[in-house]
């Protein structure tokens, strides 16, 4: 039943708190972390982390080494016990529950496939806990493993699996109790590059036609952005920003955010009288779309992605919002090339131009003297 | 039971019975047993059953504690210090000791290192070889060598075929036979934590050495032997310390003119039936060997906690 | 890439013949049918048909094979939940002294603790035969088994066991049904050690037996008192084979059966 009231998702710009009331349903979260707190010694591992997570959603903890999201993730699936705050599973508390108890299930980063089992044993351990009958169980192992595309690899030991293979009876085992939460710690991280990028399509395929609700945790931005709807970023046992993956990249809501998430410009300054403006930056005045939401005066810093500054040979007609520079540095990327400009006080911005080939156009040189422009939309003010 | 949280204040039942079985049971039949010793050091000699004197009667009350506190003495600690014989026994057995370990380790290390070298493959069929005989009795091993070197044994009789010596030697009860037994015996306690450490050794330190200008032998001065050195105490102490204390082989290898102190022991309790002297021999070789002892369970301590 | 030198090598085989001479040489002359050693009489397996005549040493083999079983599960039983509580309980009151329990005897000389074994037996006025002996072997050999189960817990990979509880195990059956399943192998180990020990030992047993439980041992220790004899060689022998066969064939199925996971291919 559709609520009554329509439900909003807000843009968390800024926000911290990952607490979306109301999903798209208005329904209530599947999984509500409150306060949440878990101290190892004097070091606050999660710092008071509060953050809802709806049914459905392919949700990823992003962060650094050390920034907690693995503690947090064993604190859901419950090898850990927190010092503070509830852990909610569809309006349960999960503290009383131990871990084997708990109706989620985890995938282990070394997938911690047990050796003395086959393949078809490991995914059928869960069920044999369960009770269920031999013959259902049999059926829903050969489903699975069909489901991974494991057939033929049931009689098999996890040492005779290659390391994507194993991958797949770790997801496997994991899945075939339909668990309403599979949480995954650093799913992709021992598989070599392009075996990641197939796998993670197929994740985010199979947890659509699942229907299941997803928890990943990985330090890999690009991992993150690509799979999840929603992102949390961690530092420090605190989230720093909950997004859509564009919220987080194109509005991020701190410093530490815009660069942990892609690479950025940032010009330091104050802001303007007009609150349209930033003052006093390398770039001298810069001039932005938005109003700015602060007081006049106050030191902020202006983000500008690299793929929003534009670099020409001929000033640009409009005052604002351009600088000349030296190119010092070029990388080719074969799709794009990144440019490092040295600018006039000594510091260096990067422009990440499509190489688009076009056809007569010299693309720029090293040590070629350039103009740097950007849009008033393209950059972003932070306060933090 | 298993719990993953490290110092939660619960103890389930099941941990607890966990840990109680093993621990009164070493209480019981390895603690309680040295503080026997300890009383009986300080006990007299009686023919009697039990052959000491004086006895704890719990029944007897307050009186009965006092009775036997006054029966106590330091005779027998009197009688260690100022008989030549024990102190002697005390010195030849460090001595024995020291040296058999430092022969072990000239023995053993080049073996140890040996097999590390080797394919990987190969390695864990050394190491069985190495062990092997270790598996078959001790005293068999020891027999072995009676055999051997018996006055008209194999050792002598292939000397004078080769014409090395002209009169055949005599190698049983003299300490030569005592080192080669000791050195036989106690070879696999000396290789094996050796080898252990040898074989984590990283290749590549050895590479980088010689990379900065390091020929072989200062290789090894500078960057495998300090890195074994965990190896090189862990063997030391495995086999210094038990041999100190070894009595079945000097008693069938070696002679009676100068016992080490596990003999003296052996004599004083089986020979004399002087069950206190021999405790107070005893509590004296613990309280010699006490250092090494806690350094050898310190070590392995640190050792399991690292691993 | 390690480079093996000739040194290496001589060392190995050096060291690995001084450590088997001695032996082939008492199986040999086990086959002697001269009684002395000086001469060597031909070959001849009377030592060996006058041995299975013999009661006394009959007798005393089966006691010490009895007594060996007998320790060896006790020690493999008390030193697994000793391993485990190292292991597994962190820090708790009383763990220094225990650990320390744990590790002297594995390097205390064995005079002093057949002594003291001996005179707590002794205190308590409790007759003296198989059972002080086997309470004697069990509490040094639980020592061994400590350790050898203790370095294989260390090793063992947790994530195993949280895996099996989040799929549903609680913690007895995780442990039965992941833990000690992975933990067999140096299980089965350090009870062999075990038994090694105890049917090897002639220090403690001498200390703590009774007049009827006369271990194989203290039987050949007396007869080489006097010197060679030769059935003890074909006693010996029989001893050796025995245990090489056992160990060999214990290593063979070690490797057959697989290691607890050797890496996958890459």
């Amino acid at each position: 039943m559709r609520a009554a009231v329509v439900g909003v998702r807000m843009h968390t710009v800024g926000s911290i708190h990952g607490a979306a009331p109301l999903g798209e349903n208005g329904a209530r979260p599947l999984l509500r972390i409150d306060g949440l707190t878990k101290r190892f010694g004097g070091f606050a591992a999660v710092d008071h982390l509060s953050l809802d997570i709806h049914a459905g959603e392919f949700f990823a903890l992003l962060g650094p080494s050390g920034c907690g999201k693995t503690t947090l993730l064993r604190l859901i699936a419950g090898f850990e016990r927190p010092n503070a705050g509830r852990i909610l599973l569809g309006g349960v508390d999960l503290a009383p529950v131990p871990p084997y108890r708990r109706p989620l299930n985890m995938m282990f980063q070394n997938y911690a496939l047990f050796p003395h089992l086959t393949v078809a044993d490991n995914v059928a351990f869960g069920l044999k806990q369960e009770g269920l009958a031999k013959a259902d169980i049999a059926g829903r192992v050969s489903d699975m493993l069909a489901l991974v595309k494991l057939e033929d690899f049931g009689a098999r030991k996890p040492h005779e699996l290659s390391g994507g293979q194993r991958q797949r009876v770790a997801l496997a085992r994991a899945l075939v109790k339909r668990p309403r939460l599979l949480l995954l710690d650093e799913p992709l991280a021992a598989l070599d590059k392009k075996l990641r990028d197939a796998t993670r399509f197929e994740l985010m395929e199979l947890q659509r036609q699942l229907g299941m609700t997803f928890i990943i945790v990985t330090h890999d931005q690009s991992e993150a952005m690509i799979v999840a709807d929603r992102i949390g970023v961690m530092d420090g046992g605190r989230l720093t920003q909950v997004g859509s993956p564009a919220d987080i990249y194109e509005r991020p809501a701190s410093r530490w955010v815009a660069d942990f998430i892609g690479d950025v410009n940032l010009f330091e300054g104050r802001v303007g009288d007009d609150r349209r403006s930033v003052e006093g930056t390398a770039a001298g005045r810069l001039v932005v779309a938005a109003p700015i939401d602060a007081a006049p005066r106050t030191p902020v810093w202006v983000a500008v992605r690299p793929e929003r500054v534009w670099l020409t040979r001929d000033q640009p007609p409009a005052p604002e919002n351009c600088l000349s520079g030296t190119i010092v540095e070029i990388g080719y990327l074969g799709d794009l090339s990144i440019y490092r400009i040295r600018i006039a006080d000594g510091s260096r911005v990067t422009a990440a131009i499509a190489n688009s080939g076009r056809a007569g156009e010299r693309p720029p040189q090293q040590d070629e003297q350039v103009w740097l422009s950007f849009s008033a939309e393209a950059p972003v003010v932070l306060t933090r | 039971m298993m719990d993953a949280v490290p110092d939660t204040r619960k103890r389930s039942r099941a941990q607890k019975f966990l840990l109680a079985l093993p621990y009164t049971w070493l209480l019981a039949f390895f603690l309680v047993p040295f503080l026997i010793v300890l009383k009986i050091s300080f006990s007299q000699g009686a023919i009697a059953l039990p052959p000491y004197t004086p006895l704890l009667h719990l029944g007897a009350g307050w009186r009965g504690i006092e009775e036997f506190l006054a029966g106590l003495s330091l005779d027998n600690y009197r009688r260690l210090g100022t008989d030549p014989l024990y102190v002697l026994s005390y010195v030849k057995s460090l001595e024995i000791a020291a040296f058999s370990t430092l022969l072990l380790l000239a023995v053993g290390y080049p073996i140890a290192y040996g097999i590390a070298r080797t394919p990987r493959r190969l390695q864990a069929v050394l190491v069985v070889l190495v062990v092997l005989p270790f598996w078959t009795s001790f005293l068999i091993r020891i027999y072995a060598w009676m055999n051997i070197l018996q006055h008209d044994g194999l050792l002598n009789r292939v000397l004078l075929a080769v014409h090395i010596v002209r009169e055949p030697p005599v190698w049983l009860a003299t300490d030569t036979a005592i080192y080669i037994g000791i050195v036989y015996s106690y070879l696999p306690f000396m290789v094996l934590p050796l080898y252990a450490v040898l074989e984590k050794l990283d290749q590549s330190l050895i590479e980088a050495a010689a990379d900065l200008g390091c020929p072989r032998w200062k290789t090894f001065w500078l960057v495998t032997l300090p890195l074994s050195s965990p190896g090189v105490l862990a063997g030391v102490l495995l086999c210094f310390i038990p041999i100190v204390g070894e009595f079945v082989i000097p008693d069938l290898l070696g002679g009676s003119r100068a016992p080490m102190i596990g003999q003296t022991i052996w004599m004083e309790f089986f020979g004399n039936k002087d069950w206190p002297a021999a405790a107070a021999v005893a509590v004296v070789l613990v309280c010699l060997l006490v250092t090494p002892i806690v350094v050898f369970q310190h070590q392995a301590m640190r050792a399991a906690g690292r691993s | 890439m390690r480079r093996v030198t000739l040194f290496n090598v001589l060392a190995i085989v050096l060291g690995i013949a001084f450590l088997y001479l001695p032996i082939a040489i008492l199986v040999i002359y086990s086959f002697n049918a001269s009684r002395l050693v000086a001469v060597w009489g031909g070959w001849s397996t009377r030592w060996y048909t006058e041995l299975a005549g013999d009661a006394a040493i009959l007798d005393a083999a089966f006691i010490s094979l009895r007594l060996a079983v007998v320790s060896a599960s006790a020690a493999t039983l008390l030193g697994v939940l000793a391993a485990l509580a190292l292991v597994r309980l962190g820090r708790f009151r009383g763990r220094l002294l225990f650990a320390s329990m744990i590790y002297a005897p594995l390097v205390m000389p064995e005079v002093i603790t057949g002594l003291s074994m001996l005179l707590l037996f002794v205190a308590v006025a409790v007759d003296r035969g198989f059972w002080t002996v086997a309470i004697a072997h069990t509490t040094m050999a639980m020592c061994f088994v400590t350790v050898i189960v203790q370095s294989r817990l260390i090793d063992f990979d947790l994530s195993l066991e949280e895996a099996a509880m989040d799929l549903g195990a609680p913690p007895l059956r995780t442990f039965l049904t992941v833990t000690l399943p992975l933990i067999a192998p140096a299980i089965a180990a350090a009870w062999m050690l075990a038994f090694a020990l105890s049917l090897d030992d002639l220090v403690i047993a001498s200390f703590t037996t009774g007049p009827a439980a006369t271990t194989l041992p203290i039987r050949i220790y007396s007869e080489i008192r006097l010197g060679v004899k030769p059935e003890i060689n074909a006693v010996c022998s029989i001893f050796i084979v025995v245990v090489g066969v056992a160990v060999l064939s214990a290593s063979l199925l070690a490797k057959l059966t697989g290691a607890r996971g050797t890496p996958a291919r890459p």
